[in-house]
């Protein structure tokens, strides 16, 4: 099996077509203005000159997923009052391909992995949909707007979770595995031979991540400055545009919180698990009425600290955010947390001037 | 079922054991404890759990929620949860029978850290149902008599009928070796002992600090009230403990609703003492 080749432009389809024949295979489908990962036909319009509008984490990691099953049973013909009930839970998830992801989207679940994987209480579920699924993920060759990968310990060639890292050279692809899930994706016929296009990939690679801006320092070691955390005002200042819509959050290749709910149709019924969002009021509502996050101030607090704060502290310094730029390019108000989080990590920022500055400039009618 | 399931060998802690519900004891008009035992007999023998340990309940069609093993782990012939009427499960319980079956998954969280406090004087201090994530440690340290000093219990409730375990408070009221002092809210006819929300009654009674360790839980407002009454009779940091509760899904920390900055109530806690609750942002 090789370890890296080459992908003719005309023949994508063609290696698309060999993957299906036992895969079920995604691919950033356009659909009027949306790109959404979809599943590969022939007639698709495939959508690889700019990131998808939403990411693949639901190939993975899906939106609705059933974690079990149960059923209410007679268990004496001469007693009709008593039940028992019977709970099965069952995963059976076919292989899948996510092609032409971008790196950010394919680091969102190598983060995910952490939290999913490396406890003592493993996810089940989405260890099958992990290891079943190869992610062909595709470089970008300049950022687009919102993007700051580079900032958050990535990058627009990064590998994390990457199975396959294609680079666009000319008239066509330069492909590398990066894991053996990788070499036997580019063990299909269609694949070239890709030695003579690795020097051009290289270049590519490095002179997009020169192209990334950083709006706050890329230094991991750089931490959130806990004065300005701190400092209630900081954060209704920034949240008072917010419309608790919960795009961000769902758009976003890191978010994973999560509901679970039941459902029951006479006497069956399942047991699911659904994306949730922290920007919604009812999140963390308690049926006292006591809401511990009562405010979407108090929730924006939750939602940047535990990606920029407390998942690092946990996981070693890593960042839970891969900066794919989504939630700053689709939120209808414009909250940009890339801003938020330049405020944070900025050693110099005093909360008292901060919160000054901008108050008089919300009074001024200039921010 | 397929071979290659992983999910169904016991390793998905999202798979909750079924259970019996073998009995059911009207606490307070809007309190009841549920007796339960896993239908596994294997399972009930060989299963273990540390006082301060939670577990989700299910009532299949409705949810889960998640409510402290109030039982002590000295006594094993079943598991005893004790549920307040509040939200949908809840409700979906309070209408349950004995004989029907729930599903358990258990145990959650951390624990009361009972070997540290042997040698110890120790001073519970609860409110309403928080009686319930005492009651275990309580339980067990009578089990245990010899292994701590002297055990003062300071509990409290809006009124003598939301008084929670009055066949254990019977108890403790009768032994010589539990100093009891129990008060509610407002005055009530025929009730002849204290009268005071548990903070004032804390600060009445003001037990010393030294070599002992207070527990408490009770409504987010009488804790708050409790451990400022505790920093006025100068008990240390370390030495008071309390265990939380926030609204809780997965019970694994994973889905994202019951962490205070990177750790997480239902699998770091519930129990904190207030040295640790210091250092962690709020929820």
């Amino acid at each position: 099996m090789a370890d890296t080749g080459f992908l003719p432009k005309e023949k994508i389809k063609e290696f698309l077509e060999a993957l299906s024949k036992d895969t079920v295979v995604y691919v950033p489908t356009k659909e009027g203005e949306t790109a959404a990962f979809k599943v590969y036909s022939p007639d698709a319009e495939i959508c690889l000159d700019r990131p998808a509008n939403i990411p693949p984490k639901s190939v993975i990691y899906p939106q609705c997923e059933t974690l079990l099953s149960f059923e209410y049973k007679k268990t004496d013909p001469d007693d009709p009052k008593k039940m028992a009930v019977e709970v099965r839970a069952e995963t059976n998830y076919p292989k899948a391909v996510i092609f032409g992801c971008r790196p950010c989207d394919a680091k969102g679940f190598a983060i995910y992995d952490r939290v999913f994987l490396d406890t003592d209480t493993a996810d089940p579920y989405y260890r099958e949909h992990r290891e079943k699924t190869t992610i062909i993920s595709l470089a970008c060759e300049a950022p687009f707007a919102g993007c700051f990968c580079v900032a958050v310990g990535g990058g627009p060639a990064d590998t994390a979770g990457s199975d396959v890292l294609m680079t666009e050279v000319d008239k066509g692809y330069y492909l590398e595995a990066l894991t053996e899930k990788g070499r036997a994706a580019l063990s299909v016929p269609v694949i070239e031979d890709g030695a003579s296009y690795k020097a051009a990939a290289e270049k590519i690679k490095t002179e997009a991540r020169a192209k990334v801006k950083n709006p706050f320092p890329a230094d991991a070691t750089e931490k959130v400055s806990p004065k300005l955390f701190d400092t209630d005002e900081f954060w209704q200042q920034v949240t008072n545009k917010c419309v608790s819509c919960g795009a961000c959050t769902y758009l976003c290749p890191t978010c994973y919180c999560f509901n679970i709910t039941d459902e029951q149709a006479l006497s069956k019924g399942e047991r699911i698990r659904t994306w949730d969002a922290c920007m919604f009021r009812h999140f963390t509502l308690e049926a006292s009425g006591h809401n511990p996050r009562p405010t979407k101030s108090r929730r924006f607090r939750n939602r940047v600290g535990h990606k920029f704060s407390y998942y690092p502290e946990k996981y070693n310094g890593a960042i839970a955010c891969c900066g794919c730029g989504r939630c700053i390019r689709y939120c209808p108000v414009s909250v940009d947390i890339s801003e938020v989080v330049g405020y944070l990590k900025d050693p110099k920022q005093d909360p008292a001037t901060w919160v000054a500055t901008n108050t008089k400039a919300v009074k001024d009618g200039s921010l | 079922m397929t071979d290659n399931c992983t999910c169904n060998n016991g390793k998905n802690p999202y798979l909750p054991e079924i259970a019996t519900v073998t009995r059911i004891i009207e606490e307070t008009p809007n309190i009841r404890s549920f007796q339960v035992v896993f239908n596994d007999a294997e399972k009930m023998k060989n299963f273990t759990f540390e006082p301060g340990q939670v577990g989700q309940l299910s009532v299949f069609g409705v949810g889960e929620s998640t409510f402290v093993i109030n039982s002590p782990p000295t006594r094993m012939e079943y598991l005893q949860v004790s549920v307040m009427k509040a939200g949908e499960v809840t409700a979906a319980l309070h209408n349950i029978y004995e004989g029907d079956q729930i599903g358990v998954r258990a145990p959650l969280g951390n624990w009361f850290p009972y070997n540290d406090m042997k040698g110890k004087n120790i001073l519970f201090i609860g409110g309403g149902i928080g009686l319930a994530p005492l009651r275990t440690l309580i339980l067990y340290m009578l089990d245990n008599r010899a292994d701590y000093k002297d055990i003062t219990i300071i509990y409290g409730a809006r009124t003598p009928p939301d008084l929670c375990y009055k066949d254990d408070i019977k108890e403790w009221e009768s032994r010589s070796d539990v100093n009891l002092i129990l008060t509610v809210d407002v005055e009530f006819p025929g009730w002849e002992k204290r009268i005071g929300f548990v903070p004032t009654v804390l600060k009445e009674v003001a037990p010393k600090p030294d070599n002992t360790i207070a527990i408490t839980c009770g409504p987010p407002i009488m804790i708050k009230f409790v451990l400022e009454g505790l920093a006025g009779l100068k008990f240390p940091e370390e030495n008071i403990v309390t265990t939380l509760e926030a609204r809780m899904k997965c019970g694994i920390g994973i889905c994202g609703r019951c962490n205070m900055g990177h750790k997480y109530i239902c699998k770091d806690g519930p129990v904190f003492t207030l040295a640790q609750l210091n250092e962690l942002p709020e929820i």
